[in-house]
């Protein structure tokens, strides 16, 4: 009985999975497994020599991950969509500059720069946001193709979106932020506020949503492009458009500075904008958007291309406006939609059933129960509030920040909780 | 009896593992939620946690959910384990295996598997929907939750209570037939009272499970319960915000409470039995009507338990599964895909979580020894000390471990100890433990003292009593420890979600986590749990068989 035990312990631990002494890239990205696999595989046939770990987390997750590392046992590189996170990474003084890479690569798409004009991180891949539906789902449930974020807010969808929460994911972030800059702050929450009050979920990852699309759960869903152009391209019944408005905006890679094998971080880096790293993004399960123009000629007809003037970009987004309110934004977001999400929707249920029982009539009090819904609980005055700005940005463990901050998150709830109670009595008594 | 030296230096070094990889760790987070920044004491994280509405929501939500769970757990685990180890019954070895199945799969993608056969547009929904013009909400909101935890954690109660039953001495019920119970009266007052230590132990710990569970909430998008709101607090705003911590505290707090609620309830009444080494009590037979019965709730309830399963098999073999009731076109690639690009991660499963039970039996055969045999001052600080882990969710050890470690150097230049497989070892021992030491102690108090007593008036030392007779009398008991922490380390999330610092030594369970983050992810990421739901059905047949070897007065349950 012994032996055998003892025997399969010395193999165990002969075959332990020790960390190679060779130079290992190790790469933090919020990424999914196709993209990462094929870059790891691609660049481990290129480089012998070095070896491509990959650090899967979400984009907050990864942020934490590469603040809580000691200088000089970080990982290498930092690749993910948000802009803002790696804002925030060169903000904390954790990204080295590398300035602009490859020269083919231009430096605008539209008006946004593809790189990080101090320097810090590069355009590795661009973005637009759009909406995703399930072909099957939408004939089943008689609903119309949308084509714009607007038709969202029509009745007809209620119950059949789902969006995820910005405070969870980034690209959800951009998404909601480039409704708010293309609309402005009234009219972009109002937006955003009756699309989520469609909506049958406010999902935990950005990827919650392309996947409940997939499979079904949901009927449409608001997803980064590459998420719907990949499954239909990998034949899900699913379809995907860019409405008129979204933001191009690149999908960005970095070198953490602090870093143990530098060199190799940088290697890998340049080869992701190498014709050959960018040509990687064209497979049917990747569908991403290429920086480096002449990959599209190689591109099946039909990909969509942002410098071909294919897709309308009506917002130029400004990562400085986002940067500054991005925890208002989130905590907003959470505090009026997701954590409050089963009483939002209760309150569009209660409007859309008055409106169909008062028939088209004009209604005082559903006009008010639609303004105490589709308004958020913080303007937009208030929101530019520098005093407001600065306490969500305090320091996380200064004790009395962190209750005023709880006390006005708490305001927001609160306040949001009351209006949406209020809608339905109003919308209930509706003449 | 005089206290062993030997025994006096294995329960320090035991308590010296325990603070090192336990306690300071949990130190460091509570630490935190009661830090002001400036390394003062206050109070003002806690005011903050209470004026959030959504945070009392949340704990009222937790409750509810792990009581339903219990509540539910029960109506399925009850009948089961009776039926199995008190009839004549074929099959009784499968229930028993079937039971064990949910275990091994993380509850992530049972949920997964569950939204697909009974969600909004899930089979059953769109079965009901065509027939009817009906839909039941069986996956929405904190429905979902329960549904889906029930189904995974009922085995903690049915595991336990089998023991129980399986141990209660047949006089008992022999006599209590001679002034004459019987039926539903029997079993109320006699055969249950007398297994209530395995089945408040089971119940109270698919409680606390559940209360700390964070997977399938977070699966199934409801972020309204305490541990959902602990770990999106940690992870958006990073591990310094204060609520977060607080919020750990209060679950942490909360467990240990239920806990010894628990403990209490059991150590009020003696339930050892002198004659363990007895005669089990005779299978009964069933009438045709009973048969009939119990057939009918077993394969309806094995049908249930069995969905995710059989979800995970379908959705591993589709290519296409979209708004249909069953998947269209089948495909065998993401097996391949599976076998090529995972290998790695199916032997650290293996690697990690083996070790770890290892270490788990050892110490919980070392420590229910020292607490219920010896009169060592301070032993049952030992337990009280590996039940804090049991109320610890994974996710506050998991940042305890890398707030405590970050830096700490492991030798022979192994690199940092956060960032090695040592630290999985570590962390999934530490949780396991208490599963590990309930069954020992089980075990243990189910072994009449006077047995060892026969032993040692017979010329036998204390380490030859401990060898032949109390670690054989108690094997049943250090093998189901061993499964159970196995194969709920196997399928832990939260933990290792946070302590992976690199794919490549990333386990299984990790694996299926990261391939169901990419749209075409589900198909292979399935497939890796169909190979673990077989690897550990495997190797509960194999440890039934050996206990089934091991100690013949235990039937191995069937015969």
């Amino acid at each position: 009985m012994k032996t055998p035990a003892i025997r399969a312990l010395a193999l165990a631990l002969a075959c332990l999975p020790f960390a190679a002494a060779a130079d290992t890239v190790t790469v933090v990205t919020s990424f999914p497994k196709e993209i990462t696999t094929a870059y790891k595989k691609a660049y481990e046939a290129k480089y012998p020599q070095d070896k491509v770990e990959i650090l899967n987390k979400n984009t907050a997750a990864g942020i934490a991950y590469v603040r809580e590392q000691a200088a000089g046992a970080r990982p290498e590189v930092f690749w993910a969509s948000a802009p803002d996170a790696f804002e925030v990474l060169s903000g904390s003084k954790l990204l080295a500059k590398i300035g602009p890479g490859n020269p083919a690569i231009p430096a605008k798409v539209g008006n946004y720069p593809v790189n990080d004009p101090e320097g810090y991180y590069r355009g590795q891949a661009l973005a637009g946001y759009g909406l995703m539906w399930n072909t099957r789902y939408v004939k089943a449930n008689n609903l119309p193709e949308p084509k714009e974020w607007a038709d969202l807010v029509k009745p007809v969808y209620f119950g059949h979106l789902a969006i995820s929460s910005p405070s969870r994911s980034g690209t959800t972030h951009l998404t909601v932020e480039t409704i708010l800059q293309g609309e402005g702050w009234t009219k972009g929450w109002e937006q955003l506020l009756a699309i989520c009050g469609n909506s049958a979920a406010i999902t935990e990852r950005s990827f919650g949503v392309p996947d409940g699309v997939n499979n079904g759960q949901f009927g449409i869903g608001l997803v980064i492009d590459f998420f719907g152009l990949a499954a239909k391209n990998s034949g899900m019944p699913v379809e995907f458009v860019y409405p008129s408005v979204t933001a191009i905006v690149p999908a960005n890679i970095a070198l953490i500075d602090g870093a143990k094998a530098k060199d190799a971080g940088m290697r890998f880096i340049e080869f992701t904008l190498s014709e050959e790293g960018q040509m990687l993004l064209l497979d049917p399960k990747i569908s991403r958007l290429p920086v480096l123009p002449s990959v599209y000629a190689k591109a099946p007809a039909g990909y969509p291309n942002p410098f071909g003037g294919q897709i309308q970009a009506k917002v130029n987004f400004d990562s400085n406006l986002s940067e500054s309110r991005y925890y208002v934004v989130v905590s907003l977001f959470d505090q009026q939609v997701t954590f409050r999400h089963k009483e939002l929707v209760a309150a569009m249920k209660a409007i859309y059933d008055a409106q169909k029982r008062l028939g088209g009539r004009k209604s005082a009090q559903l006009d008010e129960a639609r303004s105490l819904v589709l308004t958020p609980v913080v303007d937009e005055k208030q929101a530019a509030d520098p005093k407001l700005l600065a306490l969500f940005k305090a320091k996380k463990t200064d004790a009395e920040a962190s209750k005023a901050k709880a006390k006005v998150e708490e305001e927001w709830a609160a306040k949001a909780k009351a209006n949406y109670a209020r809608a339905v009595e109003l919308a209930n008594s509706a003449k | 009896m005089r206290t062993h030296p030997g025994i006096v230096a294995i329960a320090l070094a035991i308590a010296a593992f325990l603070v090192a990889f336990l306690v300071i760790p949990v130190v460091a987070v509570v630490y935190t939620a009661f830090s002001d920044g400036q390394g003062g004491f206050t109070l003002a994280h806690f005011a903050a946690f209470n004026e959030i509405s959504l945070m009392r929501e949340s704990f009222a939500n937790s409750l509810y959910v792990a009581g339903m769970t219990v509540g539910l757990g029960t109506l399925i685990a009850v009948p089961l384990a009776y039926l199995t180890v008190r009839f004549q019954f074929r099959g009784a070895i499968l229930v028993q295996t079937l039971g064990v199945l949910p275990l091994v799969m993380p509850a992530f993608v049972g949920a997964a598997a569950m939204q697909l056969l009974f969600g909004r547009s899930g089979s059953v929904n769109l079965i009901l929907k065509d027939a009817f013009g009906v839909t039941l909400p069986l996956m929405e909101g904190l429905n979902g939750v329960i549904f889906v935890e029930t189904l995974h954690y009922f085995p903690f109660i049915l595991l336990n209570l089998s023991a129980a039953l399986a141990n209660i001495d047949s006089s008992m019920e022999e006599a209590a037939q001679n002034l004459g119970a019987s039926g539903w009266r029997l079993f109320r007052k006699v055969v249950f009272p007398l297994a209530m230590p395995g089945y408040v132990a089971g119940a109270s710990l698919v409680f606390i499970k559940v209360f700390d569970d964070l997977g399938t909430p977070l699966v199934l998008n409801v972020t309204n319960m305490l541990a959902p709101q602990a770990y999106l607090r940690v992870t958006s705003i990073g591990l310094e915000d204060p609520i977060g911590y607080v919020i750990c505290v209060i679950l942490v707090a909360f467990s240990i409470g239920a806990m010894g609620g628990s403990w209490w309830f059991v150590k009020r009444r003696d339930y050892a039995l002198v004659s363990r080494g007895g005669v089990q009590a005779p299978k009964r037979r069933l009438t045709p009507w009973q048969a009939l019965l119990a057939y009918g709730w077993i394969v309806g309830m094995l049908l249930l338990v069995l969905s995710p399963h059989l979800g995970i098999l379908l959705l591993s073999i589709s290519k296409v599964w979209s708004f249909t009731v069953l998947p269209e076109q089948l495909t065998l690639a993401h097996y391949a895909t599976v076998f090529t690009e995972s290998k790695q991660m199916i032997w650290n499963t293996f690697l990690y979580c083996g070790l770890a039970a290892l270490l788990d039996v050892a110490l919980g055969t070392a420590i229910a020894y020292i607490v219920l045999r010896t009169k060592l001052p301070g032993r049952q600080l030992l337990d009280h000390l590996v039940t804090i882990a049991l109320a610890m969710p994974g996710l506050v050890l998991g940042i305890g471990y890398l707030r405590t470690f970050k830096g700490v150097e492991l030798p022979f230049g192994g690199g940092a100890l956060t960032a090695s497989w040592v630290i999985f070892v570590l962390a999934y021992a530490v949780r396991r433990l208490p599963y590990a030491l309930r069954s020992c102690m089980a075990a243990l108090t189910q072994v009449h003292p006077a047995l060892e007593e026969a032993a040692e008036n017979l010329g036998a030392g204390r380490w030859n009593t401990i060898r032949r007779v109390v670690i054989p009398l108690m094997m049943g008991g250090i093998l189901a420890g061993f499964v159970t922490s196995f194969i709920t380390a196997a399928a832990e999330i939260s933990e290792t979600i946070l302590l992976t610092s690199r794919e490549s030594m990333a386990p299984m369970s990790y694996g299926i986590y990261l391939y169901f983050q990419s749209v075409l992810g589900r198909g292979p990421g399935a497939a890796l749990g169909v190979i673990a739901v077989a690897l550990v059905a495997f190797g509960t047949y194999v440890s039934h068989r050996l206990v089934a070897a091991r100690s013949p007065h235990q039937s191995g349950g069937g015969q």
